[in-house]
């Protein structure tokens, strides 16, 4: 924490986009408090009305409110954009360093798989993958997951190459120290940095997938609050209820903006060489 | 490009579509889905357990796992990638109608992203620092953060449903109807390659040879537009062929929106029905389609790059 101050007040614009994603993240977790209403509620009565005092971006054509299934809508998207960078960056950097510094058949078997990922427009993969296991958020965070990882694992692999033949590796592994302490203690620390810029500035990109999964109806299913699905619902309603699209599109591009900026800047702020 | 590399490349592309037909036929072997009964529910009769048998038995369903994959490959080997039930016609038949439409979109697209993103790249990069730089910056960071089947659903609202100047629809053939598609895939696409045009113009007016050119008194717009833009935009071709494999697989959300019949929402459809022949026969010719383009801009690059033509610098 002592180290954190004067590297808020050196970079202002990631201290700034920080406490803008800060918000974002409180407002999905204190949604059940700043909701005006049960997101989940269906009043048939109160159907597709314009926003109002009472529902403040109206209501869809089951009569629940807008405003509460946004807010609710934020849970669902980061929750899933979340844990799908988690896992990519976890699972990509583990088989990326094993196969750099293992190198030989597991090296090959990881980065063929890898070439083949790459070697295919990813997004085709994911949509058969989601249609296929069926409609879930966290299907569509497996699907994506199966075709993101790559990324991740040839960054980390090219970083570990670049210093496993250097003299103090060689040392640790003379003066006896076990493979998982080099692994955890030099490769991975190594590696870390770029991994994790990488990591936050896709947590935009991949909001933006998931959101596309569930437009298409292969991600968050029905009444799940997820501001792609609600797009899709409000999408017959584009003539007699443009609200229904106005606010969750605004939400997703308010956010991903967000994350988007966040990420920016902490490439800016941690990487000196770039612009 | 030599020949050794070549035949290296088309030997890596086998061995890829290898592995993403094993891939694809694997999941929808173990999709939990029905296809038997898909293919009943669509047609509307609810069959008995023992015509599902009989079905799967005549469709070969019931064979072990590879007997299934190695049928179904050999088939696609003589070009037979089996029947759609929920379109009763061949696949071949369908992906090639649709695949017209879809190249078609993709190309208009990649103009139209083309003749706006690298005059407003080159203009943020002349003018860096300057208001035209920042406007342009800040449009193209509004590009890449905007979900584009959002900005597809208020290019119909407004064009469409507002000012009722374009169809609703895009169903059909005629050039109206794929300007609100092409103007979504656009926008994305250009944000991305305005930046693009932006960073390798900026690069290679640093380089040493713009400086000599200077001081020998050279016009700044010969320099501009003799040396700097053929050098920045070679890089472009790589990309610009990554982007249409990626278009005529990623149009599906776009071609969903504005109805537009191409192939990705015959994938969509696919997928929804569960037709499984036309999933696999969808994601095979993709990827063929996509390597092939990629095997085609290495070898265009290097008959265009003489760097690269004269073997390496």
């Amino acid at each position: 924490m002592k180290r954190a101050m004067p590297f808020l007040k050196k970079n202002p614009a990631f201290t700034v986009f920080a406490i803008l994603a800060l918000g974002v993240i409180a407002a999905a977790v204190f949604a059940p408090v700043l909701a005006t209403h049960n997101p989940y509620e269906a009043v048939l009565a109160d159907a597709v009305q314009p926003p109002s005092s009472e529902h403040w971006f109206g209501t869809d054509r089951m009569g629940r409110d807008l405003f509460s299934r946004v807010l609710y809508g934020a849970r669902t998207s980061l929750t899933a954009s979340l844990s799908l960078v988690c896992i990519i960056v976890t699972a990509g950097t583990a088989l990326g360093i094993a196969a750099g510094y293992f190198g030989g058949i597991l090296d090959a078997v990881i980065m063929r798989i890898s070439d083949m990922m790459i070697s295919f427009p990813g997004m085709v993969l994911a949509i058969a993958v989601a249609g296929i296991l069926g409609a879930s958020v966290t299907n569509a965070v497996i699907a994506i997951s199966i075709v993101s990882w790559t990324k991740y694992a040839r960054l980390s692999r090219s970083l570990v190459l670049k210093i496993r033949s250097r003299d103090y590796i060689a040392a640790a592994r003379v003066t006896g120290s076990k493979t998982s302490h080099i692994l955890l203690r030099y490769m991975l620390p190594n590696a870390l940095p770029t991994i994790l810029i990488t990591g936050a500035t896709d947590i935009g990109s991949m909001m933006l997938e998931i959101a596309g999964l569930s437009f298409l109806g292969f991600g968050a299913k029905s009444p799940t609050a997820e501001w792609g699905l609600m797009l899709n619902e409000g999408r017959a309603f584009l003539t007699a209820a443009p609200w229904l699209m106005v606010f969750p599109g605004l939400a997703i591009f308010i956010t991903v903006v967000v994350f988007n900026l966040l990420g920016d800047s902490l490439r800016d702020a941690l990487d000196p060489r770039s612009e | 490009m030599k020949k050794v590399g070549l035949c290296k490349r088309l030997l890596q592309i086998l061995i890829v579509l290898f592995g993403i037909s094993f891939l694809t036929f694997g999941l929808t072997y173990i999709a939990p889905g029905d296809p038997v009964r898909a293919m009943y529910a669509a047609s509307g009769s609810i069959p008995s357990e023992e015509i599902l048998d009989q079905t799967r038995e005549a469709l070969g369903l019931n064979k072990p796992f590879l007997t299934q994959y190695w049928n179904w490959l050999t088939g696609c080997l003589q070009g037979d990638f089996g029947t759609s039930y929920s379109y009763s016609k061949p696949v071949v038949q369908l992906m090639t109608a649709r695949l017209w439409p879809t190249l078609k979109l993709a190309l208009a697209s990649l103009a139209l992203m083309l003749a706006v993103a690298v005059p407003s790249g080159i203009l943020a990069a002349t003018h860096r620092g300057g208001v035209a730089d920042y406007l342009i910056r800040g449009i193209t960071f509004l590009g890449v953060s905007l979900p584009n089947f959002w900005v597809g659903l208020m290019l119909l609202y407004i064009f469409a449903v507002k000012l009722e100047i374009l169809p609703v629809v895009s169903a059909g053939q005629g050039f109206q109807k794929m300007i609100l598609p092409a103007v979504t895939l656009a926008f994305a696409m250009a944000a991305k390659y305005t930046r693009q045009v932006r960073t390798a113009f900026l690069e290679e007016l640093n380089q040493d040879y713009v400086i000599g050119a200077r001081c020998r008194g050279i016009k700044e717009s010969v320099i501009l537009w003799r040396h700097v833009l053929p050098n920045s935009v070679l890089p472009l071709i790589t990309m610009l062929g990554l982007s249409l494999g990626n278009l005529l697989g990623g149009t599906a959300v776009v071609e969903v929106i504005f109805s537009y019949p191409g192939l990705g929402s015959l994938a969509v459809d696919a997928i929804t029905s569960m037709d499984y022949s036309l999933i696999q026969g969808y994601v095979l010719w993709i990827a063929l389609i996509y390597m092939l383009l990629n095997l085609i801009v290495d070898i265009s690059y290097g008959l265009m790059d003489p760097r690269i033509k004269e073997g390496g610098r």
